[in-house]
């Protein structure tokens, strides 16, 4: 097709500008807000609840072993891999096939799982006995209602 | 006075055990020690096994569930409906650990990541063993970790910390005298090489080149004319020259993958689904062309781990309702699995998608309510599609990006809880 230079030529130079329609204070554009220094994010119950993520999870508690320290079945525990489980940590343990949280006791070569509840008698490991330790908890989330 | 010598280039592979059974059982503690397999889509075959499972049950792997049943449960065998979801989560938790050990990973499969440890004054056997160990400690996962001087080395170290028990686990291949690292390469099977399938090792047999010692020394150039271009950089990377990058990837058998680096960052939403659409659509093209079908779906996205702003990397993973080579179902997976992955806010950088547990045409089954590939219709259009877009150019045909919703049905009854997606399915204790 052949054509000749006309006027829609002439509108490729053309570029309409955007217009904003909001004020502007000259000679302070080129600097960013002073009041961003004070941005801050909202807290996040993530990132206060769950400092290391690839090592954290969460799990649901059934019994009622532990409700001297607020732990009550239907409760969360935010449970943390990476921590090194010390005498008086409240642990997720696997005793005799089976999943619980328990306070543990670690004294003079003497383990013990110990309740928060006094119709709960502790529980002392015997030689041979074997202890995993799944996570050390480090928050309860109870509802209320 | 001498000049510095360049630094020489250090990777490190590690690989999850076992994987999807591991991801298993860190969930069900109890089962340490014993066998469990996971079964494809539909309960059809056993994908993957526990190493308990695999001593006693080493020939069931890819056997259809029903023909191995009995002689697994007789010996206690626990087995799993796969459960993709938990296995992508898991997988993202094993990649941020490493990040601890490493600025440079790059994921290469969902239970693998190279690590660049170029330069790092550190005994690498003690530090991998850190890793195998903080891997374990936070995740639960048990590693193998494989260091060398190119990603073919501690891809082959690797399968030294995994095979040889002598290694525990761990394998630097680069702290090996000349001599050392020789005896190690002549005692193992050229099928042990990344990239080199048996058939390729048979036709090397046939030349003389019988084991991976025999392949280092090989001349380069002859192995390009006989071989091609691709055994030739093998050989290259097993004497110690780096000719894969970090970002650069050598096929997998059972897995197709579409990634790259976006042109530039990404923000938006809108932007990324074209991003996965084409690498959907680019990666069932390549798996179509193999005969194969898949029956997972994974997609990753992340910004880059130099950027000052924090590290992010989604990824996920979707079960198939029933082995697929279409492009439309593909594409719906891989666009709902973005949606899930998406974090406003953050400039991506690099993502992709990946097709896993490919089977070939012949062992899938008919879906009643899904979608069957059988279907000679689909068939036929996705035939021609490629054709269209071999003639006239990637892309030419595409399918529109449209929603997915997550009705698809499945028979996953031995399925294991959602610990890390529901409220209700997570983890009991007592």
């Amino acid at each position: 097709m052949k054509t000749t230079p006309s006027a829609s030529d002439q509108d490729l130079f053309h570029i309409p500008l955007p217009f904003y329609d909001i004020p502007v204070s000259a000679g302070q554009s080129r600097f960013p807000s002073p009041a961003q220094d004070y941005e801050i994010a909202e807290i996040d119950l993530n990132k206060q609840l769950i400092t290391n993520p690839p090592a954290t999870f969460l799990t649901r508690v059934t019994g009622d072993s532990m409700t001297g320290v607020g732990i009550y079945p239907g409760s969360i525990l935010v449970v943390n891999r990476a921590l090194k489980p010390r005498s008086s940590s409240i642990v997720v343990v696997l005793l005799d096939g089976e999943l619980m949280v328990k306070r543990l006791y670690k004294h003079a070569g003497v383990v013990k799982l110990l309740s928060e509840n006094p119709t709960y008698a502790p529980i002392t490991l015997t030689e041979g006995q074997e202890l995993m330790i799944w996570g050390v908890v480090t928050y309860v989330i109870t509802a209320t209602t | 006075m001498s000049l510095p010598q360049p630094l020489k280039s250090v990777y490190a592979l590690a690989d999850a055990n076992s994987f999807y059974a591991s991801c298993e059982k860190v969930f069900r503690p109890e089962l340490e020690g014993k066998p469990v397999v996971v079964l494809s889509n539909n309960d059809g075959c056993v994908i993957a096994q526990s190493k308990e499972a695999k001593a006693a049950l080493a020939l069931y792997m890819c056997r259809p569930w029903f023909e191995v049943k009995e002689a697994a449960e007789q010996i206690g065998t626990i087995a799993f409906s796969s459960n993709y979801e938990l296995y992508g989560a898991m997988s993202n938790r094993f990649v941020q650990t490493l990040r601890h050990f490493s600025p440079r990973v790059e994921v290469y499969s969902i239970d693998e990541s190279f690590m660049d440890m170029t330069g790092l004054k550190r005994d690498l056997n003690v530090y991998g063993h850190e890793i195998k160990h903080t891997v374990r400690q936070w995740t639960g996962l048990p590693i193998c970790v494989g260091f060398g001087h190119s990603k073919t080395l501690a891809k082959l170290a690797n399968h030294c910390a995994k095979k040889q028990p002598g290694w525990d686990g761990v394998c630097d291949l680069t702290s090996l005298s000349v001599p050392e690292l020789d005896h190690l390469l002549a005692s193992l099977e050229i099928s042990t090489v990344w990239g080199v399938g048996k058939r390729l090792e048979r036709r090397l047999h046939a030349v003389g080149v019988t084991n991976v010692l025999r392949l280092k020394h090989a001349d380069p150039k002859r192995i390009r004319d006989k071989f091609g271009v691709l055994l030739e950089r093998t050989v290259r990377e097993l004497n110690g020259e780096v000719w894969l990058e970090l970002d650069q990837m050598m096929p997998e058998a059972n897995q197709v993958m579409s990634s790259r680096s976006f042109g530039h960052r990404l923000d938006s939403l809108t932007d990324l689904q074209a991003a996965i659409s084409f690498h959907a659509g680019n990666a069932a093209e390549r798996m179509r062309k193999k005969g194969l079908y898949a029956n997972a779906v994974y997609v990753f996205i992340q910004n880059s781990p130099h950027d000052e702003a924090p590290y992010y990397c989604g990824q996920q993973m979707i079960a198939l309702p029933s082995p697929t080579n279409s492009t439309q179902q593909i594409t719906k997976a891989a666009l709902w699995l973005l949606n899930k992955v998406y974090q406003p806010g953050v400039y991506y950088l690099k993502g992709g998608v990946m097709l896993m547990e490919l089977v070939a045409e012949g062992g899938q089954q008919r879906e009643l309510f899904g979608f069957s590939q059988q279907d000679s219709k689909n068939h036929r259009l996705m035939g021609t599609i490629d054709q269209v877009n071999a003639k006239y150019g990637r892309g030419t045909v595409k399918t529109a990006a449209e929603g997915v919703r997550q009705d698809w049905q499945m028979r996953r009854v031995l399925k294991s809880p959602g610990y890390l997606h529901q409220w209700k399915d997570l983890l009991k204790v007592r």
